[in-house]
């Protein structure tokens, strides 16, 4: 039996091409995922930055909404940023009408919070549980965590705000590692999806 | 290891805004998407719901900017506002070639991109706007290689391809894609040597004839625009190897947008898939009539626009 873990990426829209590179040279098999039966032949999942409103509307569209929020029950590893994250939180606190998401992280989220365009940003961050110092975290129209559950735990902040956090085997981060050569998050979900399998 | 983990409050201070990877990046968001031109805030929220990415805010939309004639400017600073105001996804606006004090004004209002765009009368028959000057980033068009490596040398952190704006037929948006392919194609077969005569050739630098080479696309996304008017359209365009479309006259000079604008949305994320593509396709009402671009005059032509 292999001990490489299959990991998909949400590939309804967004920047899917840059996880499967990052995923990939985090020592996972990585391969988009666009249909229910492509969804149940992965062992973990990873949702893209991209248009939150977007990827909410495709999926329920093409019937993954249900399947997902299944598997995430479940259990199954899930990793989100930026839009991803939105995806993944629990509640948004001032989400478009008929904005739905996967959940799967007890946490309530604010879309655009660090602004428009203009305001988007680079900076280091540093995240616990992530070794050799701070990550490149690069903000696109990022949303940040207003609050979270007592089961989340929050492994960064920037500015006195929530960017990135972990609830069993969900984690998410505001901010696109995928767009940088620094693949210490993917590297860590991928652990994430071995010790989950 | 052993040390201590850092507390999660403690963040690097120096934060940076308008970096390169933050432009092009926000490109990358947009990819697989589809994005409309609206010409007010109730459009604008029509194609939101409908799934689009972003939307173009300008006055005209094309087909009615030929029908019009006159000189096309950027839009009224108001109905860029209603439309950030209507809607939370990105919003885009056009300034026209070379016309940097309208860009200076558009990245005033917050707009999240500029189309430095040749559906505008130009500003400027020598000269494009020095987009490295701005925080906000840049798409710009192009009908081949060249044009494009230029527009990005100049600080475009997007490229569409032109095709021709406001005529609803896709011909000249093929033409105009398969050309910036295929000379990316031609490049990767090129050694050493051949770069620089392939820069000179296309009269764009060096080390971005050989950052393409080596990458084998462009170093920003490339979306496809001008003349996208159904869902087979847009479909046609992805398979081609555009990371998106634009949308323009399609959708709303069409008897039902909100209808359409859904369809062309699924089509452009299942652009493989000809079953989903026909399901889209079904009952969509009139198409926008269209113009056969053989009898489009020179003069006429936006994708000439631009240098």
């Amino acid at each position: 039996m292999s001990t490489t873990p299959v990991i998909g990426v949400l590939a309804l829209q967004g920047d899917v091409r840059e996880h499967l590179i990052a995923l990939a040279a985090a020592d996972a098999v990585a391969r988009p995922v666009r249909r229910p039966e492509e969804l149940a032949e992965v062992d973990g999942l990873v949702v893209p930055g991209g248009e939150s409103t977007t990827i909410s509307k495709l999926a329920t569209l093409f019937g993954l909404m249900e399947p997902l929020r299944e598997r995430i029950a479940a259990g199954m590893p899930v990793y989100g940023t930026c839009a991803g994250l939105i995806m993944l939180a629990d509640k948004i606190l001032d989400p478009r009408s008929g904005q739905e998401t996967f959940g799967g992280i007890d946490m309530i989220v604010r879309r655009n919070a660090f602004g428009r365009q203009n305001e988007s940003f680079e900076a280091g961050v540093t995240v616990r549980g992530v070794e050799d110092g701070p990550v490149e975290g690069v903000f696109i129209r990022a949303p940040w965590v207003e609050s979270v559950g007592a089961e989340v735990e929050v492994l960064a902040e920037h500015e006195g705000h929530i960017v990135a956090v972990r609830q069993g085997r969900a984690l998410a981060t505001s901010f696109h590692p995928e767009l940088t050569g620094d693949h210490r998050l993917h590297a860590l979900f991928v652990d994430m999806v071995r010790a989950g399998r | 290891m052993s040390t201590t983990l850092p507390h999660s409050n403690q963040s690097d201070d120096s934060s940076a805004i308008g970096t390169s990877r933050v432009k092009r990046g926000m490109a990358e968001q947009l990819k697989g998407g589809v994005i409309m031109d609206v010409v007010n805030a109730e459009q604008a929220k029509i194609a939101e719901d409908a799934g689009a990415v972003a939307v173009m805010a300008l006055e005209r939309v094309p087909a009615d900017i030929r029908k019009d004639g006159g000189v096309a400017r950027m839009s009224d600073p108001n109905m860029i506002e209603e439309i950030i105001g209507a809607v939370s996804i990105p919003v885009m606006a056009k300034s026209r070639i070379g016309h940097f004090v309208e860009a200076q004004v558009l990245q005033s209002l917050g707009v999240d991109y500029i189309d430095e765009s040749e559906v505008l009368t130009p500003a400027d028959e020598v000269n494009h706007s020095d987009k490295w000057a701005f925080t906000t980033p840049f798409v710009c068009g192009a009908t081949n290689l060249g044009e494009a490596l230029r527009r990005i040398a100049e600080g475009a952190a997007m490229i569409r391809s032109k095709g021709e704006a406001g005529t609803g037929n896709v011909v000249e948006a093929v033409r105009h894609l398969r050309q910036i392919k295929n000379e990316i194609a031609r490049l990767r077969g090129y050694d050493n040597n051949e770069l620089f005569a392939a820069a000179k050739e296309l009269r764009a630098p060096y080390e971005l004839v050989k950052e393409v080479a080596e990458l084998g696309k462009l170093p920003v996304v490339l979306f496809s625009a001008g003349g996208v008017a159904t869902p087979a359209d847009a479909a046609l365009m992805r398979q081609l190897g555009a990371e998106g479309v634009f949308v323009g006259s399609g959708i709303f000079k069409s008897g039902d947008p909100a209808k359409r604008a859904a369809a062309i949305v699924k089509a452009t994320t299942f652009y493989d898939d000809p079953k989903i593509i026909a399901d889209a396709s079904r009952n969509l009402g009139e198409a926008m009539v269209g113009i056969n671009c053989d009898t489009l005059p020179e003069a006429e032509r936006y994708a000439n626009r631009g240098w």
